[in-house]
């Protein structure tokens, strides 16, 4: 049957966008929500972020980041070519209305995440601060995009090579000490940025919601890899989530599960890129 | 000579063999050995294995096909009844149904009719030409949708189009099969026997949709108002996974069953090529006592766990489990540690399991299930070092569907409440399999399957 990709875009050398056709996941998608991909057909479940929708064409937009063997072989994949498995739209969607101030946090692939929602935000009457933080300049994505739906666009890299030199809590430090009022933060990307966040705004009493990206293996709730703890209670984070309030959530836990096969995932990227660099020899 | 009161055995690996391989464990009877087993059946008038078998096979017919060495009329008779006998002479309870009313079970063992049930279905598929599938599918037929492909949706999809319905099986995994691929590991239920059944299906026109969750991608609602099904079977089994809310269980090592095996069987990880990751370390501890306790045990033990423990609450004899899954556990070398259950998991400094804090377990007074109820024994406090636990205590039923529909009547364990024919409260919505009965057995999931088929055909005629 296979997904089509019907466009390819490569943001950075290790982020590519890519376009596929999914009328079932397109129909109901909403920002928020995420699909669980397969490459080829023994390919392991990916959970990806919807980071766009088209229902009249029937084409759902996700935005990867190379990371372990599975999202190298998918960012290798050119237009034209075919995804074995692309289902959903899994987890809730993110509540979208009228809260005043917000401001959204996206960092590394997670900026991908939060591109529907800072749109829904606006759209929804908000007062939209985003924040955006990659390691360096070439890791940033969609800054025009982003800049286009918010009232303000902060760009902080680890190396300050655009932007402000620190981290998205850096930036978020300094609207606060300026004053700003803030209705809600929301963030998402990884689970140490988004700890680090939630620590901040705790101290300010600021709500503030995560998306988790906990280890998945169904995305439909029924083999509890992905359970986290929430508020003293164990959820599952593909059907109970993916967000969270951030000021109830275990992140030592979240970071410490998500380190479960870190060994394993080493040692399979050492093998992929061992196997691609024999196969250009041939 | 063989003792004419026991069954005739079936060659299987030998347990030092298969505890590192997931070949099939059971290789089946050969054509001589099911002819002279077949012999052992006294052809009953009142034939009282019928009664036992909850889709009443004509179990005394097929079986004299067997001894006459029609093989392929005792396939068809099967089929007749059973459209999965490949898959029911493997994993059902016969113990408890069939055989267990057989008359030389009195005085002796019973016929093993399991066996010669899967040795027709095996003997047909390996050496028959396939049997000419017929679609009969009418173009302008009323179109149902089915929602999940385990055995109830599955075999209520065959019934259907059977009688010439467009059928639809709408299946939120990667794969179809349900329980049977993702759950039953590979050497008790070969994979290729299920996607056999499942290329059946198709052939005979059923169109089945993977990666297509019910309640997300698309609500029933929607494919009853706007793409145009006048009927939905929902057969979305119990997969909602257990835990048994004790300290620790989220712990990195600690999985549940459901986890464990889907790893396994449907993403293939006990391939040493599988990109899909799976842990077991070198000792082991299952919590239950059922198919899924056994299932899991067994796949850790392939997996290389040096010992495996199945922790279980009540003693043997209490099991839910099939008896020859039990022997083979066993066989295997899985350590049974019975009147034990675990009060905490006991978590490293790397957040890692390093062992089951458990408890000893006397039998007392029968709960309502008539076993009798496990109690602590005071004092009994002790300590079982393991590096992973996989947690099978149960499932619930799947949610997602019951949480998008409006007006679906369910109970307070959320099992969707259907009348006898399997119609929910909503008109031209019908259920069954686990999803309505919980937890359950293949065979009762296909039976259900079977009865709301015919349940869908006689609503869809007086719509007309
Ligand atoms: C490990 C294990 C071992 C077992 N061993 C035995 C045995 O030896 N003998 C025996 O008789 N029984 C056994 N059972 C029980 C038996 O497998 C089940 O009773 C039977 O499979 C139930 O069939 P079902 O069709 O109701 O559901 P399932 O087989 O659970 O199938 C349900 C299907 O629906 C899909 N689904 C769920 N939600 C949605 C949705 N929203 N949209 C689309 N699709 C959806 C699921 O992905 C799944 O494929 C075992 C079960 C397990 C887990
Ligand atoms: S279907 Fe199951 S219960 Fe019925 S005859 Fe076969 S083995 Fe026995
Ligand atoms: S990923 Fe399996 S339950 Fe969430």
């Amino acid at each position: 049957m296979g997904y089509k990709i019907i466009r390819k875009k490569v943001l950075s050398p290790t982020v590519k966008e890519f376009e596929i056709v999914a009328p079932l996941v397109a129909r109901r998608a909403q920002p928020g929500q995420f699909v669980v991909l397969r490459v080829d057909a023994d390919g392991e479940r990916i959970p990806l972020t919807i980071a766009d929708y088209d229902r009249q064409r029937g084409t759902v937009v996700i935005i990867v980041q190379e990371l372990g063997a599975g999202t190298k072989k998918l960012g290798r994949l050119e237009q034209g070519e075919e995804l074995a498995d692309f289902a959903g739209p899994m987890g809730n969607p993110t509540h979208l209305h009228n809260l005043g101030k917000v401001v959204v946090i996206g960092g590394g692939v997670g900026i991908a995440a939060i591109w529907p929602i800072v749109r829904g935000m606006k759209q929804a009457g908000n007062h939209v601060t985003t924040i955006i933080g990659a390691k360096t300049e070439s890791l940033l994505i969609l800054v025009d995009e982003l800049a286009g739906y918010s009232d303000e666009l902060v760009v902080a890299t680890d190396d300050g090579s655009r932007g402000v030199q620190g981290f998205v809590t850096t930036a978020l430090q300094a609207i606060i000490d300026r004053g700003q009022a803030i209705d809600q933060v929301l963030a998402v990307g990884p689970a140490i940025m988004m700890k680090t966040v939630a620590d901040l705004t705790r101290k300010y009493n600021i709500k503030t919601i995560v998306s988790l990206n906990p280890i998945m293996v169904d995305g439909t709730g029924m083999c509890g890899a992905c359970r986290v703890s929430v508020g003293g209670a164990t959820r599952f984070a593909c059907a109970d989530g993916p967000e969270f309030d951030a000021h109830q959530v275990d992140f030592d836990l979240l970071l410490s599960r998500l380190a479960m096969y870190r060994q394993r995932e080493r040692d399979d990227v050492e093998k992929f890129e061992h196997e691609g660099g024999c196969k250009v020899h041939e | 000579m063989s003792d004419r009161r026991k069954k005739n055995s079936m060659p299987e690996q030998s347990p030092a063999e298969r505890r590192r391989n997931f070949a099939e464990v059971a290789l089946g009877y050969d054509a001589e050995t099911a002819r002279c087993e077949a012999a052992r059946c006294l052809q009953c008038k009142t034939s009282p294995c019928r009664q036992g078998c909850p889709v009443e096979v004509d179990i005394p017919g097929f079986i004299l096909h067997i001894r006459n060495g029609d093989f392929a009329a005792a396939n068809e008779d099967l089929l007749r009844y059973n459209a999965l006998p490949a898959v029911c002479g493997r994993v059902c309870p016969q113990e408890d149904q069939c055989e267990k009313l057989c008359v030389l079970g009195k005085n002796g063992e019973p016929v093993a009719i399991g066996r010669l049930e899967r040795f027709a279905a095996d003997y047909a598929r390996e050496n028959l030409p396939p049997a000419p599938v017929a679609n009969v599918v009418r173009p302008d037929a009323p179109r149902v949708a089915i929602v999940g492909s385990g055995p109830a949706g599955v075999t209520a999809a065959g019934e259907l189009a059977k009688m010439g319905y467009r059928v639809t099986v709408f299946e939120a995994l990667h794969m179809p099969g349900g329980v049977l691929m993702y759950g039953i590991p590979e050497f008790r239920l070969p994979k290729a026997i299920v996607q056999h059944e499942i290329g059946a299906l198709r052939a005979m026109g059923v169109e089945i949709v993977s990666n297509a969750i019910v309640g997300k991608s698309i609500t029933v609602d929607e494919l009853m108002n706007e793409e145009g099904y006048q009927a939905v079977f929902i057969g979305t089994g119990a997969g909602l996974p257990y835990f048994m809310g004790i300290p620790g269980e989220n712990a990195n090592g600690v999985f549940s069953a459901n986890e464990f095996l889907t790893r396994s069987n449907l993403m293939q990880a006990w391939r040493a090529d599988s990109p899909t990751p799976i842990f077991v370390g070198r000792r082991s501890a299952v919590v239950g006592g059922g198919n899924v306790a056994m299932d899991a045990a067994r796949t850790a033990v392939r997996l290389g766990a040096e010992e495996v423990f199945l922790v279980y609450r009540r003693s043997r004899q209490e099991m839910p489990a099939r008896h020859e899954e039990i022997d083979h556990a066993l066989e295997e070398g899985v350590i049974f540690r019975t009147l034990t259950n675990p009060t905490a998991v006991r978590v490293d400094d790397r957040g890692w399991v390093s062992g089951l804090e458990c408890v000893e377990m006397e039998l007392g007074e029968p709960d309502e299930s008539g076993r009798r109820r496990p109690v602590v024994k005071p004092g009994s406090e002790h300590f079982l070092p393991v590096d992973s636990v996989i947690m099978a205590i149960g499932q619930g039923p799947n949610p997602l569907v019951q949480s998008t529909t409006p007006n679906l009547r369910v109970n307070r364990w959320n099992n969707i409440w259907t009348d006898e024919n399997g119609m929910t409260s909503r008109p031209g919505v019908f259920a069954g399999g686990d999803v309505v009965t919980g937890a359950a057995t293949v065979i009762l999931a296909m039976g259900a399957g079977k009865r709301a088929a015919q349940a869908i055909d006689r609503y869809l005629r007086e719509q007309k």
